[in-house]
């Protein structure tokens, strides 16, 4: 394969890594929203705790971004 | 990568000498006066001047020094909860960067290309800017912690009631996993600006292409995409403060590893 073309490829491929942090965002908000209408009164304190899981599922995410910037215009 | 008549969407990122300063030496490095440095200066000014409007220590505030109060009520609220009364002492550097962050990355997704000549720059969007902050955290969370546990400050790496046999598998895990911390912190920040960046920049040439193809479909594809960038920028408004609001908050819950162990 062209070492270009195989480049491209890669960072499309590295791509895929996005769309499977998105589940792990959505699960992240989608699960907290699940607990907070059950106990509302309880939510609010735990906003922090809400904050870490997402920002710790969307850097997986981030990272296969960076793989593919690496990919397109470093490598 | 960008063929000629494409809108290159890493563009926006470069670092350029600004005022003829190119050529400024210091022990043989150019160190000249980028935009990058232009607009952390305007960053650090906006701030100071809306910090100084909130001063007045009015009775009954007014509606400025209210804004002020409730960011520090803000970051007050959020050490007391993750570090407990001895947060306290943090409030001053934990406000200082969580507004910084905040105000740079605000200021770059500011529509001030309207102005011709005039070109936005998000320094955050730079690993050497977040990282640098990052390192900032990182060693405030070292000196805390030798200071005020000594050697004692290593049982970090070893959790309470770790069966014996497991201690040197998790003491290395835990090792990795805590100098890793400023790599993930700044990563997070800066890669999470910069895509959005790029999104915008990518979304804008969608617009431009569509426009130069014609009237019939080009219509179709910039009306699109134009409605597309108008909820995208409302998304990165939200990442702005969100990223700015993990970074600080991070911070904090690193401090307190220092401060208490656990």
């Amino acid at each position: 394969m062209d070492p270009q073309a195989a480049k491209l490829f890669g960072a499309g491929l590295a791509a895929i890594g996005a769309g499977l942090a998105a589940l792990g965002v959505g699960n992240v908000f989608g699960s907290f929203l699940e607990g907070a209408l059950r106990n509302p009164g309880a939510a609010d304190g735990q906003q922090g705790r809400l904050f870490i899981g997402f920002a710790a599922a969307e850097l997986l995410g981030l990272l296969s971004f960076v793989v593919a910037m690496i990919l397109i215009f470093v490598a | 990568m960008a063929e000629a008549g494409k809108v290159d969407p890493m563009h926006q990122f470069t670092i350029e000498p600004m005022f003829g300063t190119d050529q400024w030496q210091i022990a043989g490095y150019q160190i000249p006066f980028t935009n990058s440095a232009l607009w952390m200066g305007i960053a650090t000014l906006a701030l100071l001047v809306f910090v100084w409007g909130g001063m007045k220590r009015q009775l009954v505030p007014g509606r400025w020094q209210m804004a002020v109060e409730s960011m520090t009520g803000f970051v007050d609220g959020m050490l007391a909860s993750n570090i407990g009364p001895a947060g306290k002492k943090y409030v001053p550097y934990i406000f200082s960067l969580f507004m910084f962050i905040l105000f740079a990355n605000v200021l770059g997704l500011m529509p001030l290309a309207l102005v011709p000549g005039l070109h936005p720059f998000t320094f955050t969007s730079h690993f050497s800017a977040t990282g640098v902050l990052a390192i900032l955290s990182f060693s405030i969370v070292l000196v805390v912690g030798f200071w005020k546990h000594g050697f004692h400050f290593f049982s970090l790496f070893v959790p309470h009631g770790t069966p014996l046999p497991m201690i040197p598998l998790i003491f290395c895990i835990e090792l990795v996993s805590f100098l890793v911390r400023p790599f993930s912190l700044g990563l997070r920040l800066f890669v999470a600006m910069m895509a959005g960046h790029v999104l915008l920049e990518v979304l804008s040439g969608f617009v431009i292409s569509g426009l130069n193809a014609g009237v019939g479909i080009g219509s179709v594809v910039s009306l699109l995409s134009f409605t597309l960038m108008i909820g995208i920028c409302a998304l990165e408004i939200l990442v702005a403060g969100v990223q700015a609001y993990v970074f600080a908050l991070l911070t904090s819950i690193y401090l307190n590893d220092a401060e208490n162990l656990h």
